[in-house]
């Protein structure tokens, strides 16, 4: 077997408290192999006590993340073609969480900011089976739900890695699933002011990073970010439609019902004279 | 007001285990030189663009019109009488494509991770003295929410630059007869104000304006326009970067352009008709 056909892993190990170490690996490489494979390689072959956590081996259960060569990556979908092999190969865990142990870390808290996040509100009393929309409002919302909660997101932001922020930021991710509630066209919550004082989207700088590793390829900062941000500056920034909605006398934010496209007849060919504002600010 | 810092504390992340402090990181990619090209080059730009509108004026008083081209950082020009000989008249026009530009969403981008390293790069280390930094949360970057604003503005001098793209190829004369022309100049002001209407017609906000801030989008006959009008505008979104380079490259240009002829360095190219 020539030079050629080994990889050299630097596989990252340790336990919490403890010292963590690089643990070097010689694979040898098959076709196809991708970086979960090497690592099983290991578990059968050297080091049967190595902690990986995987679960599908086709980018769809989000549970291989970590970081290759130090990007963010889903470990089953890196090929080890696509690596350069005349040097060791870098394998750790997402590194902004806390450690489990070895490659898998504790994305635990990832949970409890999506607990804090208003739930789906179709309209009270509005049984599921009259739940109307129309395929253009539906599709924007579509692209948020490809998700596949691998929190690469999470682990590349800044904000998350590197700042000790006075307040709490929920995270791309959960902003991916804000954005998706909000923009859905019969939820009547209004999270926006969840979005500024208790998910603090004021944290994110925009620098994209979450969009750049994202496996599912949403465009998290354009599609759900930057749209999440002007419709918190709507409400609470835009000294012109403040002053409109008090010249209006429109409720504060989440006081105000969705108008609802199925309440009113359904059909998307007429126009009912209803469906003002489906938003306290919808008009502009 | 328990109850909300309960919840504010469970949703602080706990501490992982990234390496921290400037530079750390595991990535064996040339991750620097993609955020320190266009940091030099908008360096570049942004300081001629500067210069030109703003100090050279009062400075050298070279001019900034000639053969009947207007330099786009003057345009529409503002005079009026005991102007202050320090005082540009580009600086009067020039503080809103400034404000338009720093608060876009894109540059926002490019000049956090270049000159303030917030991050220099993806899952790269930074300056530790900006663990506790509020971003975006608090002043002075909270002013960026206001970009609407500069957008709304943004489009005055973008309707001047068009008159005189329609000048440039007209070339009336004092007496207001037509010249007609193809000049360089011509084409270098109708490419650069393309470029520029393109850069402004892909702005997030205003993409969020005309249809993003609506929920349903079937459900009036006014929504549905917005929606056909919010699509279109999105496709130019996509490459926000790429109109946002183009045209800071080409109104660079332009000014060069006038400025060259000016100094008689240049005498315009142009099909007489
Ligand atoms: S764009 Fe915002 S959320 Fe995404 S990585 Fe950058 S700071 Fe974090
Ligand atoms: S948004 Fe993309 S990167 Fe983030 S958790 Fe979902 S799939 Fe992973
Ligand atoms: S194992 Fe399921 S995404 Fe990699
Ligand atoms: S001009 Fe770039 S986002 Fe508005």
């Amino acid at each position: 077997m020539t030079e050629a056909h080994i990889a050299h892993l630097k596989v990252f190990r340790g336990e919490p408290g403890g010292a963590t170490r690089y643990d070097e690996f010689d694979v040898p490489v098959e076709e196809g192999m991708v970086i979960l494979d090497a690592l099983h390689w290991i578990q059968g072959n050297a080091a049967p006590d190595l902690a990986v956590r995987w679960n599908c081996k086709a980018a769809k259960c989000g549970s291989c993340s970590g970081e290759v060569n130090g990007k963010p990556r889903l470990m089953c979908k890196t090929r080890i073609s696509d690596l350069d092999l005349d040097e060791p190969i870098t394998v750790e865990p997402m590194r902004s969480f806390p450690l489990v142990r070895d490659l898998v870390s504790d994305v635990s808290w990832n949970y409890e900011v999506n607990k804090s996040i208003q739930a789906f509100t179709p309209p009270a009393g509005l049984p599921q089976e009259e739940w109307r929309w129309q395929q253009q409002d539906i599709e924007r919302v579509q692209e948020y739900r490809k998700c596949i909660e691998c929190f690469l997101c999470q682990d590349v932001c800044h904000v998350l890695r590197n700042h000790e922020t006075e307040k709490p930021f929920m995270g791309p991710r959960f902003l991916v699933r804000t954005a998706g509630l909000e923009m859905h066209p019969i939820d009547e919550g209004d999270r926006r002011g969840y979005l500024k004082d208790t998910g603090n989207i004021g944290y994110c700088n925009i620098t994209k990073c979450c969009t750049e590793v994202c496996p599912e390829h949403i465009k998290i900062t354009d599609n759900a970010i930057i749209p999440l941000k002007e419709r918190v500056a709507d409400e609470f920034y835009d000294p012109i439609q403040w002053a409109w909605r008090k010249l209006r006398g429109k409720p504060a934010a989440g006081a105000a019902g969705t108008p609802l496209p199925m309440l009113q007849g359904g059909s998307a060919s007429d126009a009912p004279a209803a469906a003002k504002g489906d938003k306290p600010t919808s008009e502009g | 007001m328990t109850g909300q810092s309960a919840v504010l504390r469970a949703l602080r992340k706990p501490r992982g285990t990234a390496p921290q402090g400037f530079g750390k990181t595991k990535r064996r990619d040339r991750w620097a030189a993609y955020p320190i090209v266009q940091g030099v080059l908008f360096t570049i730009c942004a300081t001629y663009l500067l210069v030109s509108g703003v100090i050279w004026e009062p400075l050298f008083h070279t001019g900034y019109e000639a053969d009947g081209y207007l330099s786009p950082l003057f345009s529409p020009l503002i005079l009026f009488p005991n102007m202050p000989s320090w005082l540009s008249p580009g600086l009067l026009i020039l503080w809103i494509p400034i404000g338009f530009r720093a608060t876009c969403y894109y540059y926002r981008k490019a000049y956090y991770r270049f000159y303030f390293a917030d991050p220099p790069g993806c899952a790269v280390g930074e300056p530790t003295i900006h663990r506790r930094f509020a971003l975006e949360n608090a002043f002075p970057f909270i002013l960026q929410n206001l970009h609407r604003y500069a957008m709304y503005l943004a489009f005055i001098p973008l309707f001047f630059l068009w008159i005189d793209v329609i000048r440039a190829f007209g070339n009336w004369d004092a007496a207001g007869v037509a010249h007609p022309r193809i000049g360089l100049g011509g084409v270098l002001f109708l490419v650069n104000t393309t470029l520029l209407t393109g850069y402004s017609l892909s702005c997030h906000s205003l993409r969020h304006v005309i249809g993003g801030r609506i929920d349903c989008f079937s459900c009036t006959r006014a929504r549905r326009i917005r929606h056909t009008l919010w699509e279109r505008l999105t496709d130019l979104n996509r490459n926000h970067m790429w109109w946002a380079w183009t045209s800071l490259v080409t109104v660079t240009l332009a000014d060069l352009y006038v400025r060259l002829l000016v100094t008689g360095v240049l005498t315009d190219p142009a099909i007489r008709f």
